[in-house]
């Protein structure tokens, strides 16, 4: 699904040439579980914003479900962001004056989706993720873990092939922090291809794979079976 | 996106910051109230204006003794010139092909006395056919007999006004009057026709112009008006009126002649250029609401950049964010301009009720005030547009403080 070569993404901070990525090569099959770990400055939102066309490599090549990556046209890269592409962010990124329903079919509203067939997917994200009775409640009225949960059925509600998650945790407590992973897991249970960006190497571990990044490089990615 | 769902989105971003879209509105309103305002007082003036002047009718000339080298302003009433008007001269204008009725014009103040009532009053001494070159409608009674000009007689027309101050409830008609030393007879009353190129009739009386001169003691006639046969002999009566009077006065040029074109001409290009200055004016009050949408729109960029990297995250192209953005400004002017437009149309409609002036903002101030306002819209709020679209969705959703 995702074949990365070489790719680099390079910074200017001031007169300094600052490597964000340096010379990643990375390949993850369809339903892979992949944890992506390391201090920070070490590369790893910079690869999830590549490996999800919010960023281009500045050298390399990225395939993205065998389709070259680096030619695209910027409408295509949204496209496929819409479609094949899920994020989930720290800070949710909410919009606070929007409903929860509302933000849930914001991304199918925007890809043109009539309302009948949002509603129908809407609501069944909303019953499987326990939101039924918070769809009417501004994001600012809900606990973080709600509202985690309403930034994934956002990332969802497109049926997409790919989960980008940017310690999506961060912002929770351990309790939640656990809940929002095990809803995660068991979308990549469904066959979704998940990747997540965290911290903590105690949820990093539940991973089927770990890639441990330090200045732009892999340090080590041991394959790993899940600690069961 | 569907264009309903758009529609929503736009309303949806305009109502989650309240303050801030009223604000804009209220800017935009404002500014299009002034150019709907300004250019319809302006108009509706010039409408007032030209309307007076146009009760003149437009086969009139008007002859004023001195030469003046400009057309289309009034000479000063006043003032030494080499050779009065006579009543010489009007009788060689009457005798002229073309013209069909002239009438001198004699005019002074003089105190009216009414038994014990006195009123200083603006006397005009002309002949009968004043009253069919003006265009005056007496109530009751006569106009002035049909006398030779140079024939003094004791009667007089009075303004509907002037006879209610000076008889009260009591008839008028066949009462005498003293004016100055000399008493004339009342043989007609005018209307309350009211006020035209500044006269107000309603105020004034009139008698034969040899009584006039008699009474004022002065020769030379203030002005004399003459009416030709159709619009269409009004430049040949010129030239011959000029001809006439140049060899009656020695060879001197020494009359000026005035038509209602040139006057209204004169007036209309001044209040013409009115209107426009002051639309001109309220313009400025648009432009500066467009600067404060650019503003605000730089600032709402800039606070909801987080929105924006989300909105691109989740497959909005940057032409689709610019049309998110540049429809919101759209549609808060449009709101706006609309709100504005209604608004000074009440106002208008108030101010036409209130003051029985033809007040109305030309078509063109109103077309103009809302594109005006809508391009400024537009414009300012596309450079905010085009930054947020240009703006890393990475950059974006960094939250703040983190790397």
């Amino acid at each position: 699904m995702i074949r990365l070569r070489g790719g680099s993404r390079s910074f200017q901070l001031g007169e300094q040439q600052v490597m964000g990525l340096d010379g990643l090569d990375l390949d993850i099959a369809a339903g892979d579980y992949m944890a992506v770990m390391g201090p920070s400055g070490s590369g790893k939102s910079t690869l999830l914003n590549i490996l999800g066309l919010l960023d281009a490599p500045s050298a390399g090549e990225y395939w993205l479900q065998g389709e070259a990556t680096a030619t695209l046209s910027e409408a295509r890269r949204a496209q496929l962001r819409s479609q094949l592409i899920g994020f989930v962010f720290q800070s949710y990124h909410l919009i606070a004056r929007l409903t929860v329903l509302e933000n849930i079919e914001l991304p199918m509203v925007l890809a043109g989706i009539g309302a009948a067939q949002r509603h129908k997917r809407s609501s069944q994200l909303v019953a499987r993720l326990g939101l039924g009775d918070r769809i009417a409640h501004r994001p600012a009225e809900l606990s973080g873990g709600q509202r985690q949960r309403v930034a994934i059925a956002r990332a969802m509600v497109m049926q997409p092939a790919l989960l980008l998650a940017d310690e999506p945790t961060g912002n929770l407590d351990s309790q939640a922090g656990a809940e929002v992973f095990s809803l995660l897991e068991e979308l990549n249970g469904e066959g979704l291809t998940l990747i997540v960006v965290t911290h903590d190497a105690s949820l990093g571990a539940r991973a089927q794979r770990q890639l441990h990044m330090r200045d732009g490089r892999i340090h080590t990615a041991a394959p790993q079976r899940a600690l069961t | 996106m569907r264009a309903a769902d758009a529609l929503g989105f736009w309303l949806g971003a305009l109502r989650g910051h309240r303050s801030r879209s009223l604000m804009l509105l209220l800017a935009i309103a404002i500014g299009v109230v002034a150019v709907n305002l300004l250019t319809g007082l302006g108009a509706g003036a010039r409408a007032f204006v030209l309307n007076e002047f146009s009760l003149l009718g437009r086969d009139i000339l008007i002859v004023f003794p001195g030469r003046k080298e400009t057309t289309g302003r009034l000479p000063p009433l006043t003032g030494l010139t080499p050779h009065e008007l006579t009543l010489q001269d009007v009788q060689a204008i009457t005798q002229l092909p073309g013209i069909r009725r002239v009438a001198p014009l004699q005019a002074g103040q003089m105190e009216v006395i009414v038994g014990n009532r006195n009123r200083e009053v603006l006397t005009l001494g002309t002949t009968r056919d004043f009253f069919a070159i003006r265009q005056l409608t007496v109530v009751q009674g006569q106009p002035l007999p049909a006398l030779d000009p140079e024939q003094a007689e004791a009667v007089c027309v009075i303004g509907g006004k002037l006879r209610r101050e000076l008889f009260g409830a009591r008839p008028a008609l066949g009462e005498w009057l003293r004016a100055g030393d000399r008493r004339f007879r009342v043989v007609g009353i005018l209307g309350e026709r009211g006020e035209s190129l500044g006269m107000d009739f309603a105020e004034m009386l009139i008698i034969p112009v040899a009584s006039a001169q008699a009474l004022f003691n002065r020769e030379g006639l203030l002005r004399v008006f003459v009416e030709v046969r159709g619009p269409g002999f009004l430049d040949r009566s010129k030239r011959l009126i000029l001809a006439a009077l140049k060899e009656r006065h020695e060879g001197k040029e020494d009359i000026t002649l005035i038509s209602q074109d040139s006057l209204l001409s004169a007036f209309d290009d001044i209040l013409g250029v009115l209107t426009l200055a002051v639309a001109g004016i309220a313009a400025i009050s648009l432009l500066v609401a467009g600067i404060l949408i650019m503003n605000v729109t730089w600032i709402a960029v800039s606070q909801r950049s987080a929105e924006i990297g989300l909105l691109k995250a989740i497959g909005v192209t940057a032409a689709q964010l610019r049309l998110l953005f540049l429809g919101e400004a759209a549609l808060l002017a449009l709101t706006g301009a609309l709100a504005g437009l209604l608004l000074a149309e009440t106002l208008l409609w108030l101010g036409r009720l209130a003051f029985d002036l033809p007040l109305y903002a030309p078509w063109w101030a109103r077309a103009s005030a809302v594109l005006l306002a809508l391009g400024t819209a537009l414009l300012f709020a596309w450079l905010p547009a085009a930054r947020a679209s240009a703006l890393e969705p990475v950059a974006a959703l960094r939250p703040p403080g983190a790397h």
